[in-house]
């Protein structure tokens, strides 16, 4: 997104180089650097997400607002659109956030730990819309610690601990080879219905691990 | 009733100071918005009390006191800004250090003036009463060149002000914006030294935005009741200050702190009284 400079190598998105494709990608932060206590509406914070199509000292079009509030009722917050975010529960900020990233329409979607503090139902309400979305076109990038939820719902991951440790489809990738390496403890894995599901045996300092999600007909290179 | 509001408006002094003190308040009220939602009111005082010292060294040359403290505010500003983005020292003891130090070299050239408590007394709390044409154009000007700016970058101000990530992502020159708002904060606080004085700027800049804050939901209702409730305590304090033969800088303020206390009892959202019935 341009906030961070690579130490090295370069960054292309979907064929073009550096951070000037900003329209093409949508960027959503972890919820809790959010100040959810800014008085702005859902409506309000869903048209931020048009403000990169907009330049300086230049107002926002009705062609905007229309945007914005399809892009709310896309997932479904349209209803709650003159509602403060304060007011929001943690699945609908998370839609909020969701929405503002779409209201450009890209075509990259990057998710910041987006199941972190959500309950199960929740989380998957979130995982449907996010299947929505790619089934539109979008490619879904997300980084969590979720791991069942990358075998059952991803159809790429990419295991991070410093550097690359496993890239591929999850049934091939997530083993305990890899999941030690990545965890840097050792985990045991469970199979069952063609889902894995991983369990810590000892209880070491539990490093940076990312793994991510690459549905769709994602490009992506680091 | 009628001799009671019109008589002040028989003097051109209290008119000036009327003109003078509603157009210090609706810059205050509205730049002070972002000043509450920000967090930002201790550098909007600091860069008040350093400007002592631009201030005084116009005085001790002779020169105009306004250019003095505008010529000071702005380095201040960006100073505060810089020392606690680039060194590693925190936001508020930036602050602490500008704060003081600015305040401390004024007292100094001050003190070499003779009998310098009067005018001193004026610097630090205000004397809109005394305020010249030529004061009031210049506050005009400050106060229609600050809301031009803020009319523009609105959306900017907004995004920033709310998620400077998320902004700076978006390709907004937030860095610009970091800079920029404490200038329009400091340029801000100085317009209006001539009417509630250095010390009491604070209140001017604050209150309003604080009470709006518990009357309206969004930021654009915010503003509109941070101005109103500005212009308000402004003419009600020059009434009390006309009638009752009272200082007027303090007059203002403690007519923007009684609205504030109203508003925090008896606002139909967020009032205490209404939350205690709940």
């Amino acid at each position: 997104m341009g906030l961070i400079k690579p130490i090295k190598g370069e960054i292309s998105i979907l064929g073009a180089k550096g951070s000037l494709e900003r329209h093409l990608v949508g960027y959503i932060p972890q919820a809790e650097l959010v100040d959810w206590d800014f008085p702005v509406t859902v409506a309000d914070v869903a048209l931020m997400g048009r403000y990169s199509l907009r330049g300086l000292f230049r107002r926002t079009t009705k062609e905007d607002r229309e945007a914005a509030d399809s892009s709310l009722e896309l997932v479904k917050m349209f209803e709650l659109r003159n509602r403060l975010i304060g007011e929001l529960s943690g699945g609908q900020r998370r839609r909020v956030l969701l929405a503002r990233a779409m209201a450009h329409s890209p075509e990259l979607l990057l998710l910041d730990e987006p199941m972190a503090g959500l309950d199960a139902t929740t989380q998957h309400q979130l995982l449907d819309l996010l299947d929505q979305l790619r089934s539109n076109g979008a490619t879904v990038v997300l980084s969590t610690h979720d791991l069942s939820c990358v075998s059952s719902r991803c159809d790429k991951a990419c295991c991070l601990n410093r550097k690359q440790i496993a890239f591929g489809k999850p049934s091939d990738v997530l083993n305990e080879q890899v999941l030690g390496d990545t965890f840097g403890t050792h985990l045991l894995m469970v199979h069952l219905d063609g889902q894995a599901y991983a369990y810590q045996h000892h209880t070491h300092s539990e490093e940076s691990s990312e793994l991510e999600r690459l549905p769709g007909n994602g490009h992506s290179h680091d | 009733m009628i001799d009671f509001l019109l008589d002040p408006w028989e003097f051109a002094f209290m008119q000036r100071a009327l003109l003078a003190a509603c157009l210090a308040a609706l810059v205050c009220s509205v730049i002070g918005v972002f000043v509450v939602l920000r967090g930002m009111a201790f550098m909007g005082d600091a860069v008040a009390h350093s400007s002592l010292a631009g201030m005084s060294v116009a005085y001790f040359f002779g020169g105009s006191v306004f250019w003095g403290a505008f010529a000071w505010a702005v380095p201040a500003s960006l100073a505060i800004t810089f020392i606690s983005r680039k060194a590693k020292v925190k936001l508020d003891t930036a602050i602490g250090i500008i704060f003081a130090s600015g305040f401390a070299i004024g007292i100094i050239l001050m003190s070499q003036v003779n009998n310098y408590t009067a005018d001193l007394f004026a610097l630090l709390f205000g004397n809109v009463l005394a305020v010249s044409w030529g004061e009031v154009l210049l506050i005009a000007l400050v106060t229609g060149g600050i809301l031009l700016l803020i009319v523009m970058l609105y959306k900017e101000l907004l995004f920033t002000a709310y998620d400077a990530t998320m902004s700076a992502a978006s390709g907004i020159p937030v860095r610009f914006l970091q800079y920029l708002l404490p200038v329009l904060v400091g340029v801000t606080t100085v317009a209006s030294l001539r009417v509630v004085g250095i010390v009491l700027v604070l209140a001017l800049l604050v209150t309003p935005a604080a009470t709006a804050a518990l009357l309206a939901r969004r930021l654009p209702g915010i503003m509109i009741f941070s101005v109103l409730v500005g212009l308000i305590s402004t003419v009600a304090g020059l009434y009390l200050s006309f009638h009752a033969d009272l200082p007027s800088g303090p007059s203002i303020v403690v007519m923007a702190t009684g609205i504030f206390l109203a508003a925090l009892l008896f606002s139909p959202s967020k009032g205490v009284i209404w939350q205690g019935l709940r």
